[in-house]
């Protein structure tokens, strides 16, 4: 077979055995499910009521960030799945399979985009309900959700790598929260990056999350156009091409990483 | 069928394989014994395109792993030391994901997990996630598994460790079957009666070397004779009933201070024993149990190491429940009812 179809085949078994396991194991059911809801909900009454915005929505504000730090903080699981099979085995068993080389993590990163779909589609929900609304066209509100899902599809192959790196799904949770919390927090995720000092400003205009969350603001329609305009920088003027640009290095960095690293795993 | 010339492989300043050497013909049983650490598993590894040796060749199927693995990778069947099944996903479901991994078509993927699970006596418990399998069960699984493609080489490193004394017999059974159908066979133990039952030949390594290889006969023919041994009635008679023993004996007794057993190689039968239990009498050494029986593969790892096989009690005990020795790496199995769950769900319990 055709190396490329073998690949594509290979990836949709891994996949679809990844799917089967959202449905029978209730903790990641509810992570997925669950944990949106709780941060649309704390963010929206607790930071949104008590901050108040001139002339702005700030719950409006927030969504587009937590809808990011959402998707983003679902790249744990990528790793933390893939640490978990190497340390019970099971990616020996791949391994010694004919099968393609890099399919056991096609397959995991293209289950999680599945993950991430339910995620924001219960955000999606649990937003509209507490009064956020697209002040745009249907179409550009997707392009916005689909910008999302592209950045999140990238950031999981780092954390991919990081899985097989260190093989403990539990090394994995607490490794990804050292380092996403900061990632999703420098940024203009739930305060405008003008108001942070000099340093952490020029982090936060350059960080691609605040590139992504521009981004969602734009298409849709949350900027407030009473607030203060755009910060003069270029990544966040062109937030769509930025996060495009950043979701393809990482892809094209971290993709051969993560299959070298397999290649070469093995459980104990 | 498979063949390694020389294997060596280092893991920083430990030395796992020592340039081994091995050879199993077509349709034939190889058993690697050896105690916990001894390189069993890396050889597997190696064979089974998992690991890169650091120097040395390995063949399989006539194909060098080295330069043509994802070939050697459609003749294997591979089972590990730990059931490398998904426990989330049933029995059927975990054959059916590794079949068409294999590269069979959907239709035939499934007609070959059922009929697995038929042979392996799964078929009740096919539609059932695996967590809810028994630690027997899971092996059986797993064997399963590696016998979709239907392998010409069958690799099976530990196939019952952790599992009870009825599962391991069941699975003894399972894996005489296959044999007899040709498939070529390596598999590691470091239970010598295992060894015993289902190898052709043994090969006996210690720290990535071999140090005897044979029939298991030609192996207990090397350690002479016959053992006498013996169970007295109370430690302070350990001492008289060696000095006793030593005078007739053939070799150097050895003392179990333990169990208060003496065992001592011998030439000629029950004539020896009977001069063992009249001396024994005269010194007014109480008894408890005696007997004459042929070496075990544990003489044999005794003599060739001077020490025991780890964690391994005496052999031909299985069936009133020894399932390993209290020693470390074997996980002890308490039941008997063939429900045991593995060491592995043990330490997943006390992870969470």
């Amino acid at each position: 077979m055709n190396p490329v179809l073998r690949t594509f085949a290979d990836g949709a078994v891994v996949a679809k055995r990844n799917l089967i396991k959202i449905k029978r194991v209730p903790d990641i059911l509810v992570w997925t499910l669950m944990s949106p809801i709780m941060f649309v909900l704390l963010f929206a009454y607790v930071f949104g009521s008590s901050i108040d915005v001139p002339g702005g929505n700030y719950r409006e504000f927030l969504i587009a960030g937590i809808f990011a730090q959402t998707v983003i903080f679902g790249a744990t699981f990528t790793g933390a799945g893939l640490a978990e099979d190497m340390q019970k085995g099971v990616i020996d068993r791949f391994r010694s399979l004919p099968m393609s080389r890099s399919a056991v993590l096609f397959g995991r990163t293209a289950s999680d985009i599945v993950t991430n779909l339910l995620s924001i589609g219960v955000m999606a929900a649990t937003g509209l309900l507490v009064g956020w609304r697209v002040r745009t066209s249907p179409w550009e509100a997707l392009g916005g959700l689909l910008l999302l899902l592209v950045f999140a599809y990238a950031f999981s192959w780092v954390m991919a790598y990081v899985g097989l790196l260190v093989r403990s799904p539990e090394v994995v949770n607490n490794a990804s929260f050292m380092v996403i919390f900061p990632f999703t927090f420098i940024a203009n995720t739930f305060v405008p990056s003008e108001n942070l000092p000099s340093v952490l400003r020029a982090i936060a205009q350059w960080n691609p999350v605040s590139s992504v969350v521009q981004a969602c603001r734009e298409l849709f329609g949350n900027i407030n156009p009473m607030a203060a305009a755009t910060p003069d920088v270029w990544s966040l003027q062109h937030p769509v091409l930025y996060t495009l640009i950043w979701s393809g290095v990482i892809v094209a960095v971290f993709v051969p990483l993560a299959v070298r690293q397999y290649k070469r795993s093995t459980s104990h | 069928m498979i063949r390694a010339r020389g294997l060596v492989k280092r893991y920083g300043s430990v030395t796992a394989l020592d340039g081994l050497d091995l050879r199993v013909p077509e349709g034939r049983v190889l058993g690697l014994l050896g105690p916990n650490g001894a390189g069993k598993t890396t050889a597997v590894r190696i064979f089974t395109t998992l690991l890169v040796p650091d120097a040395g060749s390995a063949e399989v199927a006539g194909l060098d792993v080295r330069t043509d693995p994802q070939v050697v990778r459609t003749r294997i069947g591979l089972s590990g030391q730990y059931a490398a099944v998904d426990e989330h996903l049933t029995g059927f479901e975990n054959l059916d994901m590794v079949a068409r991994l294999y590269g069979l078509g959907r239709r035939r993927s499934k007609a070959r997990s059922r009929e697995l699970l038929e042979l392996f006596d799964l078929a009740d418990a096919g539609h059932r996630p695996v967590k809810t399998y028994s630690g027997g069960m899971r092996r059986r699984l797993d064997l399963a598994a590696a016998l979709v493609a239907e392998p010409s080489v069958l690799f099976l490193d530990e196939p019952t460790t952790g599992l009870d004394p009825r599962s391991r017999i069941d699975l003894w059974g399972v894996i005489r079957d296959l044999v007899a159908g040709g498939t070529t066979l390596l598999l590691t133990t470091q239970y010598l009666e295992e060894a015993d039952r289902l190898a052709d030949t043994i090969v006996v390594i210690d720290h990535g070397r071999i140090i005897a290889e044979g029939a298991a006969d030609e192996l207990k023919a090397q350690v002479g004779g016959e053992r006498v041994e013996l169970v007295v009635g109370s430690g302070s008679d350990l001492a008289v009933a060696r000095t006793a023993l030593a005078e007739l004996a053939s070799g150097d007794v050895q003392v179990d201070e333990h169990a208060r057993r003496l065992t001592a190689p011998v030439h000629g039968g029950a004539g020896v024993l009977m001069g063992v239990l009249r001396l024994l009498d005269t010194a007014g050494v109480v008894v408890l149990d005696v007997g004459l029986r042929r070496p075990t593969l544990d003489d044999v790892f005794l003599q060739l190491t001077g020490h025991a096989a780890e964690g391994q009690a005496d052999e031909g005990q299985v069936d009133e429940g020894q399932a390993g020795g209290p020693g470390a790496g074997i996980p002890t199995a308490p039941h008997l009812d063939g429900d045991a769950p593995t060491i592995r769900d043990e330490e997943k319990e006390a992870v969470r």
